[in-house]
């Protein structure tokens, strides 16, 4: 078991190391000089030299992706093209914003989900199962931007209740803050809850159509107890996969969403620094969400194999 | 009262095909009550009724379900649910998905205790305890706590049986509860189901397809065929004076390897001066197939597991040899090795004296087409988006045969030789029932007109009439063609009246071969013995005369 | 078990089915994109109205876009964008997915190990994340998408089929055909394609809608189609300030990738359900 976790977590980094190589190499073929497309076409041969020594962009390349990677494990992410800051200092703010909105996305919708899935699943075949399934897959081939625009159109424009843009400002009370994020997190739920409850009638439901299942039904036990100690036990390793995976997702909803509401978050951040090809925070930014993305796929992977251990632990006892 | 009567049962599918038509029974205390029919005769779901369970797709028309006057098609779940696993309870056919993966055997055994508060857990700790020991299970209570995954698969039903009995249910239903596990295992299994129901005093309902298994435990038989009642009366009236043609053919294909046994032991000397005239010793002809010990690993290094070592044998036209052994016993190895599509790690394999090259694919075309294999599930081995016309001329294509109109020919009569209809051409495997999807699946094997027809558990996937038929069929291709076959079955009984030779195998090992007039008249090894026995008979008392020889036997051999 | 299906099977063809409905909606939504030039339109680039977002009316029956561009009529015409462009890529993704899938499962070795690790790397990145580093790099560009969306969709055809097509070698059929010494030509589209058709058409159908919505999302952010062509996401993109006049501009394309996406959803569960009542006899 530890050797696996191990095995996982080496496997983790390679590939994380594979991504930071594969984000500067193609940060490097960016055509032009770096330095030039700061400064402008006007400024002189010296400023520019002399940038491009500061940035330490006249050194070799391979030099450079070593600097960079060393920066990253101190906390030093370079600075902005654009604002001249420190690229640490812009993200700190950023990243707890969104951190907050995805934490509360997950606590609201994975519960939500669990027991929208497993009663659809208990009651496949239903006229509720049906109506239900029919509101999940809509709601799953639903863009963000719809959830997110008709939520404005009601909630902030006819219904004034709630602002259209979120205004999070360092000094604003507790109030104000939850009103503003009110919206992106509804979106984000509605979106995540739907396909998480969908994936999650399929796991249940298929482990309801299992021989041990009917076994137990003929035993006497009924639907609440066939749920809490037969399936649940089965479920528990693919539900965590699927979990994970949709907590995963949250990452690209997390793009579309920030920007409709203006939401001061990371993925934001990334947004804009993409259109203004501001470099070194476009690769912090991926940096961050790559090694999130990664690092729940591969906590999912060992949280499933602990559940399924059975093998290893059982024969001893 | 009657404990469980059924009045004019009728079910159907969603689709609105009836399963059950007008079904009736009653079931009294003490009575064993046998469902003997071919899959689809309705009779599992006949059984789950008695349990007030239909499964998916099962639909009620009419009728009652009775039990002590309540009729459980009518019932509440609620209602339904307090009485199974406490009055009604079930023994399902394959213990090793009906067990939760996850959970320790005892806790399910015991479980019915807990969701019916019927009995401490202290009393239900010792009743579980009592029954394992009638079951014959080992003791010990590391073992009792062990997953299903941990123990065989003969110890699992055993387990399945115990919970059944558990809650010492007014009747047991169980449905096939032998027929998912190795020959041998089934005897002792069997066994123990009926010590087990003798000692609780149980009503059950018995669903089997082997009726000279069910009538060592039961005490009454309902034939059922369609979704109808063919026949019912005591074990005795069936048994001596069978009614109706259906429950006649079920019962004469038992009495046929019955009297083939018999005179097995006369003929044993025979066979020997018969062997001695086999037209291999009067010819300097090489045998048509000549396996020289031949010996197959999976894996390499250390971890390599030996599935086969050492196997010869020789085979001439005409002539049909069996393989038996039971699961894990490395004869589908041997067949996949001789066929070349598993490399063998030594050993030769020679067609008409010719050696063959180890990989299929490396033997020329005509040695390629000498040997071909047949296998056990025709669903998986006809692609089933192909027309019969398409699969059987493919294979013509391919061995050379560009006329469109002599491969029309040639499918006509090789459908004709299988003892199919011409127009089945164009037909797909959906279309077709299982016997005569096996029958494509032969005959796309003789399309390559081959020396050495090798068939993998061809029948073991048929109900035994039909299983019967298929084995007819390949014996008049044996004679017709001159084929050599070798045929690769678990199931003694199935080939013992057929084959010419028999070889046993055993855990990758070669037990015993020869005649098999000899070999089954006088089998010297005690695993022979101990497969020889495990063919249920058709008379009472068989069970007890072969557990008893199974527990010598498994003694002699160390198991 | 069955032997003459052909009368059920010709009336379950005419049966409105849902199957069959959400084909017939989804090649009305096909027609009408495609015929939007033809249809008595307002040109989509000519600016009507001095006044944006003007309320749908006689006129403009969806009313105007932030420019007071006739909204209906550029809906139709970035639907074409939209529907032209995810179509594309996901007929490359499949093209390449399929190939390399269905070759790794039959051949093995060296070459399903290296293309499988490639894939692994690119299903590690976020979709999302990868097109922002690509598009950071390239500029929004038209052939940077399409190339992107093909090959990071791609990797996920790369698994479907692999997987298929191993499940598929494991069968009886294919070793018997194997024994026999058929070459790859007759067991890739002998033997494999028709087993592989349905299910590789249901996940053509689902990578469809997760294109039109990838790339409706990179053209939100303003990465994609640039002005003054459009596609649906850059027109929610265009007219997303309308909202706080209550204007519905923006919601019309939203809703228009929405109806398409579900659609296509729905005509996957339609195909999987078919499958498994014809493959359950």
């Amino acid at each position: 078991m530890i050797r696996f976790i191990v095995k996982r977590l080496a496997a983790g980094f390679v590939l994380l190391l594979v991504i930071s190589l594969l984000i500067f190499v193609g940060c490097e073929m960016l055509p032009g000089d770096v330095a030039q497309i700061m400064l402008g076409q006007s400024a002189s041969p010296e400023n520019v030299a002399a940038l491009r020594a500061e940035l330490g962009l006249d050194q070799p390349a391979p030099v450079r992706y070593l600097a960079w990677l060393w920066g990253i494990f101190q906390g030093d992410w370079g600075v902005s093209m654009t604002s001249r800051q420190p690229v640490s200092v812009m993200l700190s703010e950023r990243l707890s914003n969104t951190l907050t909105l995805a934490g509360l996305t997950t606590l609201v919708s994975v519960p939500l989900a669990l027991l929208i899935g497993m009663v659809l699943a208990v009651h496949k075949g239903t006229r509720l199962d049906r109506v239900g399934t029919i509101v999940i897959v809509g709601l799953c081939a639903t863009p963000e931007f719809l959830v997110a625009t008709l939520g404005v159109l009601v909630f902030s424009i006819h219904l004034r209740w709630l602002p259209a843009i979120s205004y999070v400002t360092p000094g604003s009370g507790v109030l104000t803050l939850i009103k503003s994020m009110l919206l992106p997190l509804a979106t984000m739920t509605i979106i995540v809850t739907a396909q998480l409850a969908r994936m999650t009638r399929a796991v249940v439901g298929n482990i309801l159509t299992q021989p041990y299942v009917e076994t137990a039904r003929l035993k006497g036990a009924g639907s609440v107890r066939v749920i809490t100690v037969h399936a649940l036990r089965n479920a528990i390793g693919p539900l965590i996969n699927i979990i994970a995976m949709n907590v995963a997702y949250l990452i690209s909803g997390v793009v579309i969403v920030e920007t409709i509401f203006a939401f001061p978050g990371l993925a934001r951040l990334m947004a804009d620094s993409v259109q203004a090809r501001d470099l070194p925070v476009v690769q912090a930014c991926a940096m961050i969400f790559s090694a999130a993305y990664i690092g729940l796929i591969m906590v999912a992977d060992i949280v499933a194999k602990l559940f399924d251990s059975r093998k290893e632990s059982g024969a001893s006892s | 009262m009657t404990l469980l009567r059924i009045q004019n049962l009728n079910l159907s599918a969603d689709s609105g095909k009836p399963i059950l038509r007008d079904v009736s029974l009653t079931l009294e205390h003490g009575q064993i009550l046998a469902l003997i029919g071919a899959s689809g005769s309705g009779k599992t779901t006949l059984a789950l009724t008695a349990l007030g369970h239909m499964r998916p797709g099962v639909r009620h028309v009419s009728g009652q379900v009775l039990f002590q006057g309540q009729d459980l098609l009518r019932m509440s779940r609620r209602a339904l649910a307090r009485l199974r696993g406490r009055k009604l309870a079930y023994i399902a056919q394959s213990a090793a998905v009906s067990f939760n993966p996850r959970i320790r055997l005892d806790r399910q055994v015991t479980e019915s205790s807990r969701i019916h508060h019927t009995m401490s857990p202290d009393a239900a700790h010792a009743r579980a305890r009592e029954v394992y020991r009638t079951l014959d299970l080992p003791t010990g209570e590391a073992f009792y706590n062990r997953f299903p995954h941990e123990v065989s698969g003969g110890q699992l039903q055993r387990f399945m049986i115990a919970m059944g009995l558990h809650e010492m249910p007014e009747i047991l239903v169980c449905d096939e509860p032998t027929s998912a596990l190795d020959a041998t295992t089934q005897v002792e299994v069997l066994k123990a189901l009926d010590t087990g129901i003798r000692a609780s005093g149980t009503a059950a309902i018995l669903v089997g397809h082997d009726i000279a298994q069910v009538v060592q435990v039961a005490t009454h038989i309902l034939v059922m065929r369609n979704g109808e009642v063919v026949e019912r009366g005591t074990v005795e009236q069936i048994l001596h004076h069978p009614q109706h043609p259906y429950t006649q053919r079920l019962l004469e294909m038992h009495r046929g390897f019955d009297a083939g046994s018999g005179t097995m032991a006369d003929t044993a000397a025979a066979a020997t001066t018969a062997a001695a005239v086999s037209p291999s010793d009067r010819t300097d002809r090489p045998p048509l197939l000549e396996v020289r010990d031949l010996a197959v690993c999976y894996g390499t290094g250390g971890f390599a597991v030996k599935a086969l070592s050492g196997a010869s044998l020789t085979l001439n036209g005409g002539e049909m040899m069996a393989v038996v052994g039971e699961s894990g016993s490395g004869k589908s190895t041997m067949a996949r090795a001789i066929a070349g599509l598993v490399q063998p790690s030594q050993g030769d394999v020679l067609v008409n004296g010719r050696l063959m090259e180890r990989d299929v694919l490396k033997r020329p075309l005509p040695m390629r087409r000498a040997v071909q294999i047949t296998f056990q599930s025709a669903d998986t081995s006809l692609n089933r988006h192909h027309t019969v016309g398409r699969i059987l001329g493919q294979v013509l294509t391919f061995f050379g045969e560009r006329s469109k109109e002599r491969r029309a020919e040639r499918i006509r009569e090789l459908l004709e030789q299988v003892h199919l209809p011409a127009d089945y051409v164009d037909r797909k495997p959906s279309q077709m029932s299982g016997g005569e999807k096996q029958r494509v699946n032969l005959a796309r094997s003789l399309a390559a007109r081959p020396d050495v027809l090798i068939c993998d558990e061809i029948t073991s996937a048929l109900d035994n009439i039909v299983a019967a038929s298929v084995l007819d069929l390949i014996n008049e291709l044996k004679r017709e063609l001159n084929i050599g076959i070798l045929f690769i079955s678990h199931d003694l009984s199935a080939v013992a009246a057929m084959s010419d030779k028999i070889m046993v195998l055993r855990n990758g090992e070669v037990v015993e071969q020869g005649p098999t007039a000899q070999v089954l008249g006088a089998p010297r090894h005690p695993y022979t013995r101990l497969l020889r026995s495990s063919v249920a008979e058709m008379r009472l008392g068989w069970l007890e005369e072969a557990s008893a020889l199974h527990r010598s036997l498994r003694d002699e051999l160390g198991a | 078990m069955m032997p003459h299906q052909t009368p059920s099977r010709l009336k379950s063809l005419f049966r409105p089915t849902l199957l069959s409905v959400v084909v017939a909606l989804l090649l009305l939504v096909a027609f009408v994109v495609l015929a939007a030039p033809l249809l008595p339109l307002h040109d989509p680039n000519a600016f009507l109205s001095s006044d944006g977002f003007v309320p749908p009316s006689g006129e403009y029956w969806l009313g105007t876009d932030f420019l007071g561009r006739d909204l209906l009529a550029r809906l139709l015409s970035s639907g074409r964008v939209t529907l032209g462009m995810a179509l594309l890529s996901t007929i490359l993704a499949h093209l390449i997915g399929d190939t390399l899938g269905l070759l790794a499962a039959l051949r093995g070795g060296w070459f399903d190990a290296v293309v499988s690790r490639i894939v692994d790397v690119v299903l590690s990145v976020p979709k999302i994340i990868a097109g922002l580093v690509v598009l950071a790099v390239t500029g929004p560009s038209l052939v940077a998408i399409v190339v992107l969306t093909a090959v990071v969709y791609a990797a996920g055809v790369f698994r479907i089929s692999r997987a298929l097509g191993q499940d598929l070698i494991a069968q009886d059929f294919i070793t018997v055909a194997r024994a026999r010494g058929e070459g790859n030509r007759w067991l890739l589209f002998g033997e494999m394609l028709p087993h592989v058709v349905m299910p590789l058409t249901a996940d053509f159908a689902l990578r469809l809608s997760f294109a039109i919505l990838f790339m409706s999302g990179l053209s939100f952010l303003g990465l994609g189609v640039q002005p003054p062509m459009a596609d649906w996401g850059g027109l929610v993109r265009e007219n997303l300030d309308g909202l706080q006049i209550g204007s519905w501009a923006p919601i019309y394309p939203a809703l228009s990738i929405a109806v398409v996406s579900v659609l296509l959803n729905l005509f996957v569960d339609g195909l999987q359900e078919r499958e498994k009542k014809g493959g359950g006899v």
